[in-house]
């Protein structure tokens, strides 16, 4: 008996192992970062020599060579102007993005969770999500004038939306199984809420979020642009050079914003959603 | 006994008859809303220590009875009673949650049931030991295969630490050597740690291997068609001739109950 019992764990070990299979090497983190970072760096390098091309051949399209747009910012730069707008623009989108997600969360859990409020608001919802968030700049300049509250209002009408939707297609994908076992383990309510359904929600809610810090960025780039509320922002940078017709000066403007928007999902919403989905083994590699 | 007690003992089991059951199913029917009739007039009893197979083709209503047992669906009539704890309730998959690893599995059914933190990381241990994964507990679901996914569910169901274990298909989705060790590791825990086993299955070897009785339902609706010992002793083989020559005679009366459908006007 004893020996059957040691045969069969045995033969289980044996079968773990046989299904688990070899554990494969990580590749040298030089040669991970060569094989992200490189096709990108390339990309850009040859759109910049197809835009060097297109000035070159004296093609009759008014645009300004590379290297002008490399002097006007480095002349901006100079000035601190860029500094200026970044840091003004950065801090704006950030905190309207996050009063976005305070608001958008408990909205979207609320209209995932409790049918008749999601029949009632869902296409309203949407409807508003399509809606482009220019559309609110006239508006909020005659509420609350130039100043930083229209752009925080054009930010939330554009943001809130997005991640309201978010948030409700990350609880619909949930597994009906997973809330069945949270029920058999015995949470209710708000436990099962927090134990179960939010982390299970988790990655598409962080889609959503992606989703609204863009149409935050974007939403705070038009009200920049028309409403210039004091502060310098990047928005404002283009109108002041479209004021003075610096072509360069535009441009400048908008690779900046460009920049920015790249950098802030670079550095802070695709590590966090690669973290989380490679937990759950959502991401091979 | 008089006439009269015996019917009434029929209709309303008295509190003695109930305490020494484990799980007491009374006259049970079943229907959603206004379809068609799912269960009819279930009843079982379900000792102490049993290990009872549910057998039965598609549409007997064998995932709808063990709903039912754990309390997931209100019946239509009649009654369910399982006295003491909650049952505990394992599914075809393993539904572990991909955002915890192996052992937080365990430790949330574990917090859910009131297990206070300093306890819990002991019981995590001993109960990943019982289903032969020491050391592994650190691993998340989608680094385990579906063999030991189904030990970690095990684990988590057995966390409950009720004397009662629903199991619905566990092993259907499993290959054919990994479901025979896990029949011999289910075999072994449930000697160990004595649980009342309710185990839903359409494969009829499955059943005899692993039951004490095997109760065979019959489809559409489902009703109690015929209820078999199983005299084997433990620890049997899936392959062995005890195991089959009772199987050959279970597998032709399900066909029986299945050819019934081929007169009756499809809907």
């Amino acid at each position: 008996m004893t020996t059957a019992t040691d045969g069969n764990r045995e033969l289980e070990a044996g079968l773990d192992a046989l299904e688990l299979g070899p554990i494969e090497a990580r590749r040298a983190w030089w040669r991970r970062a060569l094989s992200g970072g490189l096709p990108p760096i390339v990309a850009m390098l040859a759109l910049l020599g197809i835009w060097q091309l297109i000035v070159s051949t004296q093609h009759p399209v008014n645009l300004p060579t590379p290297s002008e747009v490399g002097n006007e910012f480095q002349a901006q730069w100079d000035l601190g102007r860029i500094q200026q707008a970044v840091g003004n623009s950065l801090y704006h989108g950030i905190l309207g993005f996050l009063i976005s997600a305070a608001v958008a969360t408990p909205l979207g859990v609320l209209l995932a969770r409790v049918s008749l409020l999601r029949r009632s608001f869902r296409p309203l919802v949407t409807g508003l999500q399509s809606l482009p968030s220019v559309v609110w700049v006239p508006a909020g300049i005659l509420w609350f004038g130039l100043s930083a509250r229209t752009l925080f209002f054009v930010v939330l009408m554009g943001a809130i939306p997005s991640i309201v939707n978010g948030t409700i297609s990350g609880i619909d994908q949930v597994p009906p199984l997973y809330l069945r076992v949270g029920h058999v383990l015995g949470a209710r309510g708000l436990t099962l809420a927090r134990h179960v359904l939010l982390p299970a929600a988790l990655p598409g809610y962080l889609g959503g979020l992606k989703q609204g810090w863009a149409f935050s960025w974007r939403s705070l780039m038009a009200a920049e642009l028309i409403a210039s509320s004091g502060s310098l922002g990047l928005g404002q940078i283009i109108e002041d050079a479209r004021n003075i017709s610096s072509f360069p000066g535009v441009i400048v403007g908008i690779l900046a914003i460009l920049v920015v928007g790249i950098a802030v999902d670079l550095v802070f919403f695709s590590p966090l959603e690669r973290r989380v989905l490679k937990r759950r083994g959502l991401l091979t590699a | 006994m008089t006439v009269l007690d015996s019917l009434r003992r029929r209709h309303v089991p008295d509190t003695a008859e109930v305490d020494s059951a484990a799980v007491v199913v009374d006259g049970l029917t079943k229907r959603f809303g206004r379809g068609p009739l799912i269960l009819d007039d279930i009843s079982l009893r379900v000792a102490p220590g049993e290990f009872l197979c549910i057998l039965g083709a598609s549409g007997c209503g064998k995932s709808t009875l063990l709903n039912l047992i754990a309390g997931l669906e209100q019946p239509t009539a009649g009654r369910v009673a399982v006295p003491g704890h909650k049952p505990s309730l394992m599914f075809q998959e393993p539904a572990l949650y991909p955002w915890l690893t192996a052992a937080e599995n365990i430790g949330l059914a574990l917090k859910l049931r009131g297990v206070d933190k300093g306890e819990r990381k002991d019981q995590i241990e001993r109960l990943l030991s019982l289903v032969r994964l020491d050391g592994a507990g650190a691993k998340r679901p989608h680094e385990l295969s579906g063999g030991m996914r189904q030990r970690v569910a095990l684990a988590r169901a057995l966390a409950q630490d009720s004397q009662v274990l629903l199991m619905d298909e566990p092993f259907a989705a499993l290959d054919a050597i990994t479901r025979d060790v896990l029949h011999d590791e289910l075999t072994r825990i449930r000697e160990e740690v004595g649980a009342t086993v309710l185990f839903v299955t359409h494969n009829v070897r499955e059943a005899v291997r692993l039951g004490d009785r095997v109760v065979l339902l019959s489809s559409r609706p489902g009703r109690v068609a015929n209820t078999f010992a199983v005299g084997i002793p433990q620890p049997r083989r899936i392959e062995s001739p005890e195991v089959a020559a009772l199987s050959v005679e279970i597998t032709e009366h399900l066909r029986t109950e299945i050819r019934r459908h081929a007169q009756a006007p499809t809907r």
